[in-house]
């Protein structure tokens, strides 16, 4: 017998880098987890500690980077046939799907305690939630099974301004779920909107996206309930304690244009949507990403001006 | 031919390791920052302040 694989075999050259294991955090949707956590935490009415308050941030990133982790490990597969997704680092073959379940996992797991040691149980148990929601929930449940899945696996990222909210306040209140709300209410429109100019993506990987099971005219059709639902949601919301005039004046400026994109896609057809390469859909999503950072960069304003007796009503 | 060849390989290790050394540092940096801003809270005391009425 003999065993000429012994200590043959080439050094393996496509070890992870750090770059690799930062990638699977998913930094630019944590931009948005950091951004929306930090203005829940400004919004409240207790001034943190701006140490506490980094803290704070920084372990609800960790955390949200973590569901991402687990979520890439858990969807390693399509991945692989999506276009969009085939380069993450688990489908490129740079980190194995074992190394992003533990470091999903162990990330997890320290950011839920050190943000219960650095700020209270109440936002530690809503991030942990929050992890669960979107690991368990969206991605291994709702994702591959119904086409509501956008809608109500968006609540995973429409938590961390309730979080930021808790970590000052230690409670949950009306104004913290308003900020969930308005994210709740516009990730379907943002997804689905993406999901019109990726065609193919979706139906290749099987994932029941509602263009997919439902087809694309009624996908125009929810976008334009979802944005009239969140355009009221989003004005009603200048007119409470984390609203004001400057809230106010942007939620209406960008709630008409949004308004009026929704409108636009669903008059289209795909005829008219494949001849202008899904133009009218891909500003609507763009405007999309602008829409919630104006909203949420408002809510910070407005609780920035407070204290000189400017902001609020 | 060198012993000690570099290899792509010992970069990107490199590469890991000091990034893992930096956030470690970073950690150790944040703790020892809410450590003090804690200990500095109003309310914080080394001393159990129910002292005089475990004695009684």
């Amino acid at each position: 017998m003999s065993d000429a694989s012994l200590n043959t075999a080439a050094p393996r050259t496509d070890e992870a880098g750090f770059g690799d294991f930062f990638a699977l955090l998913k930094p630019r949707v944590m931009t948005l987890v950091v951004f929306t956590a930090l203005v829940g935490l400004l919004a409240a009415p207790v001034s943190v500690h701006p140490v506490v308050g980094f803290a704070a941030i920084l372990f609800i990133a960790v955390g949200g980077g973590a569901s991402g982790a687990l979520n890439m490990w858990w969807d390693a597969d399509i991945d692989r046939v999506m276009k969009r997704t085939r380069n993450r680092p688990i489908p490129a073959g740079k980190v194995t799907g074992d190394e992003a379940f533990a470091f999903g996992m162990t990330l997890a797991g320290f950011a839920v305690v050190m943000l219960a040691l650095a700020t209270n149980f109440v936002a530690a148990a809503l991030l942990a939630f929050t992890i669960f929601f979107y690991v368990v929930i969206y991605s291994m449940w709702l994702k591959r099974w119904t086409p509501q899945n956008i809608v109500i696996g968006g609540a995973a990222g429409a938590f961390p301004p309730m979080i930021g909210w808790a970590a000052a306040t230690g409670t949950v209140s009306v104004e913290s779920v308003l900020m969930f709300a308005l994210i709740f209410m516009w990730t379907p429109p943002h997804f689905w909107a993406l999901a019109l100019f990726m065609r193919s993506d979706y139906h290749e990987a099987g994932v029941p996206m509602l263009t997919v099971t439902h087809g694309r005219r009624a996908t125009r059709v929810h976008i334009l309930v979802y944005t009239v639902l969140l355009a009221a949601l989003a004005v009603g919301t200048g007119f409470t304690a984390v609203g004001g005039p400057v809230y106010l004046a942007v939620a209406v400026v960008l709630n008409a244009l949004f308004l009026l994109g929704a409108l636009r896609i669903w008059r289209r057809d795909e005829t008219i949507a494949e001849a202008d390469d899904y133009r009218t859909e891909k500003k609507f999503f763009r405007l999309s990403l602008y829409y919630l950072f104006a909203h949420f960069g408002a809510i910070a304003l407005e609780a920035t001006l407070a204290p000189m007796g400017l902001g609020g009503w | 031919m060198s012993f000690r060849e570099e290899h792509e390989l010992h970069k990107r290790r490199f590469g890991r390791n000091l990034g893992l050394g930096l956030v470690l540092v970073g950690f150790v940096a944040l703790i020892f920052g809410l450590t003090v801003v804690k200990v500095g809270e109003d309310g914080f005391s080394m001393q159990p302040q129910t002292q005089g009425e475990v004695q009684d």
